[in-house]
């Protein structure tokens, strides 16, 4: 345990050094990816532990996004319209942007809108026992629902071109290296706050729930606990991570669009996971750094082949490593300790109920 | 009263194309506990059949055939997308089984694959199949008109649902494929194969598909994309429809045909999509499992 702990931070002062040794193009890039990364950890939460696949964990990482994107518009129209509600005639600022002239209201709503949307839905599926792949396919559903809502809402939300063009955050200025360093730490440490608190929730009581919900919900159904309780909580939680890391997103990418909470978007924030390892919260945060990096690598050079790579990787994880990256370390060491100790067999489940 | 024939018309017309689409994912989800995410792909590769078809009747054919050409490209659609779904089932899904949300993500990844590869046949831009001239033009009734494109692809439907009802209830694998779907276990103690039940059932839904891409070509230009623009309402369909026979797919399928129509001429499309997402949330509540669903006392 220790060891794993000394990786951890290791691996925290790295990320937080990285300012000293990346250019600022990688920096804003690896900014990027630690903000997804804080989606993967929330994901891997609901799916790896709860057993809960959500393919609209984009609709939370936009509306966190645009939440933040509000504010950011607005301190940058220095009082008047937003340009593109000028575009569209519209008159007034409609009532609910009003609201985003406060900043900290901006940062509570992208933290809570999401959640307690994430809340209703879990109301309405859990509480029912839907469950599986029903509740994925409904999650999905819901991706639709909000962003043709987005796109047909042009005056209000910018249509297919977003919210961008924005200029200052709290009066400093967004373009400026210092202000986009000191974003990147915040964003840090948000990932290291949320990592460790998802840590100590899996090693709770509440952990061993969510863990006995994935593998027996019935079971845990006769023991006297109520599942769909835990269900809703655990996925109110992981969205507010996502909306937390939308906010951060918009503040270092400068833009949000539709196009980044589509549905294919929503399942790629699975497949980091899946790569990473589902079963590990460290694992998640690999895998969305390394997949992300390897997509702004690929993309770059070949465009069309990502999509092929993509799609492969997902079926080969899924079939062959479904522990991903995380499975393939637990499994060297076992293999290697193995190899002594042949002949002895232990840890075996005596169990015939599986 | 023209106003409301053709809305009725235009909510049939939506609910038989949902219905084409949806059958082939009931089947497969109700048989197997998979759902295809590439079924989508497989409605594109129907769609393309089709094409290449209509290619090779104005190329190679004489021009007097050029008619039926669509005839034609129907069972070729069915049999193209289920060989490919035949060949799916046996490469990667066998693997999958017990493991639903898995086998949605790896079928996922598939029709990622599909499309990019019709991308780099076809193009990424969109192809427009000619229909034969007699298709233009439509049916007047009530001071309105019927296009006979809509028409065909509603007939089109109801001859689906009545071969498949015949061939789920009378022929000898249609009703070993009823008894893996009710119950797997039992059926295969009674020394049904289930693993050939398996693939026959998912190059079936495959094969359904591809008619419904077939279809889709009379409707618009397709592109590699053309399944995703409907796979999502489909998905709405298998579950609101529940997984007990093809009677709820069918009540589904028009039942959002219509309410999208409706809703769709008073409140716009937009507004269409969300009540009718809403709708279906609120349905689940009274019916979680959908409208049809077989009775058991199992628990997982």
């Amino acid at each position: 345990m220790r060891k794993k702990q000394m990786i951890y931070l290791l691996f925290f002062l790295i990320l937080l050094l990285a300012p000293f040794y990346l250019t600022e193009f990688r920096l804003a890039l690896l900014g990027k990816f630690l903000c997804y990364a804080i989606i993967a950890v929330g994901i891997c939460l609901i799916w790896g532990y709860t057993g809960i696949l959500s393919l609209g964990h984009g609709v939370y990482f936009g509306i966190g996004a645009y939440c933040m994107a509000m504010y950011l518009k607005l301190e940058a129209s220095k009082g008047a319209l937003p340009d593109f509600m000028e575009w569209n005639g519209v008159q007034e600022l409609p009532w609910f942007w009003k609201l985003f002239f406060n900043p900290f209201f901006s940062i509570m709503a992208a933290i809570f809108v999401p959640a307690m949307l994430a809340a209703v839905l879990g109301m309405l599926t859990f509480k029912n026992r839907i469950k599986g792949v029903y509740f994925s396919l409904l999650s999905q559903a819901v991706v639709v629902v909000v962003v043709t809502l987005l796109i047909a809402k042009q005056d209000f939300t910018g249509g297919t071109n977003g919210l961008t063009n924005f200029s200052t955050v709290f009066g400093f200025s967004l373009s400026s290296p210092m202000v986009q360093i000191v974003l990147y730490a915040i964003t840090v440490f948000a990932l290291f706050a949320i990592f460790m608190l998802s840590v100590w929730i899996t090693k709770s009581r509440l952990g061993h729930v969510l863990i006995a919900i994935r593998d027996g919900e019935n079971r845990l159904r006769f023991l006297g606990f109520d599942p769909a309780v835990f269900k809703v909580f655990i996925y109110s939680l992981s969205a507010s991570f996502a909306g937390i890391a939308g906010a951060l997103f918009v503040l270092q990418v400068g833009l949000i669009s539709p196009s980044m909470m589509d549905i294919i978007p929503s399942i790629e924030m699975v497949l980091w996971v899946a790569i990473g390892g589902r079963h590990s919260l460290f694992g998640a945060i690999i895998g969305a750094i390394l997949t992300n990096g390897a997509k702004s690598f690929f993309s770059e050079t070949y465009p069309d082949v990502w999509l092929f790579c993509l799609g492969i990787l997902f079926i080969l994880i899924v079939v062959f490593f479904p522990k991903g990256i995380a499975g393939l370390f637990e499994a060297f060491p076992k293999r290697f300790t193995k190899f002594f100790e042949k002949g002895v067999k232990k840890g075996e489940s005596d169990s015939v109920v599986s | 009263m023209s106003i409301f024939v053709s809305q009725l018309f235009n909510g049939l017309s939506l609910g038989s194309i949902m219905l084409l689409i949806a059958l082939g994912l009931a089947i497969t989800f109700g048989l197997m506990n998979v759902i295809n995410m590439a079924h989508g792909e497989l409605i594109m590769v129907g769609a393309y059949a089709t094409y290449v078809m209509q290619l090779i009747f104005s190329k190679y054919l004489p021009e007097s055939l050029f008619n039926y050409y669509y005839f034609i490209a129907i069972p070729i659609s069915f049999l193209v997308a289920s060989f490919i779904g035949y060949l799916l089932e046996k490469g990667i899904i066998r693997f999958l089984y017990n493991r639903p949300t898995d086998s949605l993500l790896a079928t996922w990844g598939i029709s990622l694959i599909l499309q990019q590869i019709a991308r780099s046949i076809f193009g990424a831009p969109n192809v427009a199949v000619v229909a034969p001239a007699w298709m233009d033009g439509g049916l007047q009734i009530f001071g309105i008109t019927l296009p006979y494109k809509r028409l065909l692809i509603l007939t089109l439907s109801i001859v689906c649902i009545a071969l498949l009802y015949y061939y789920l209830n009378k022929t000898s694998t249609g009703l070993r494929i009823r008894a893996v779907t009710m119950n797997r276990n039992m059926a295969s103690c009674l020394g049904i194969s289930t693993r050939k039940i398996d693939s026959l059932g998912f190059a079936l839904g495959a094969g359904l598909a591809g008619i419904a891409g077939c279809s889709l070509t009379l409707l618009g230009p397709i592109g590699p994309t053309i399944g995703t623009y409907y796979i999502v309402d489909a998905f709405m369909v298998v579950i609101l429809g529940g997984i007990g026979g093809l009677k709820g797919t069918i009540i589904g399928a028009f039942g959002i045909g219509m309410l999208s129509t409706v809703v769709e001429y008073s409140f716009g499309a937009t507004m269409a999509k969300v009540i009718v997402f809403a709708v279906i949330i609120l349905f689940l509540q009274w019916k979680p499992l959908g409208i049809f669903s077989y009775r058991t006392r199992a628990l997982d």
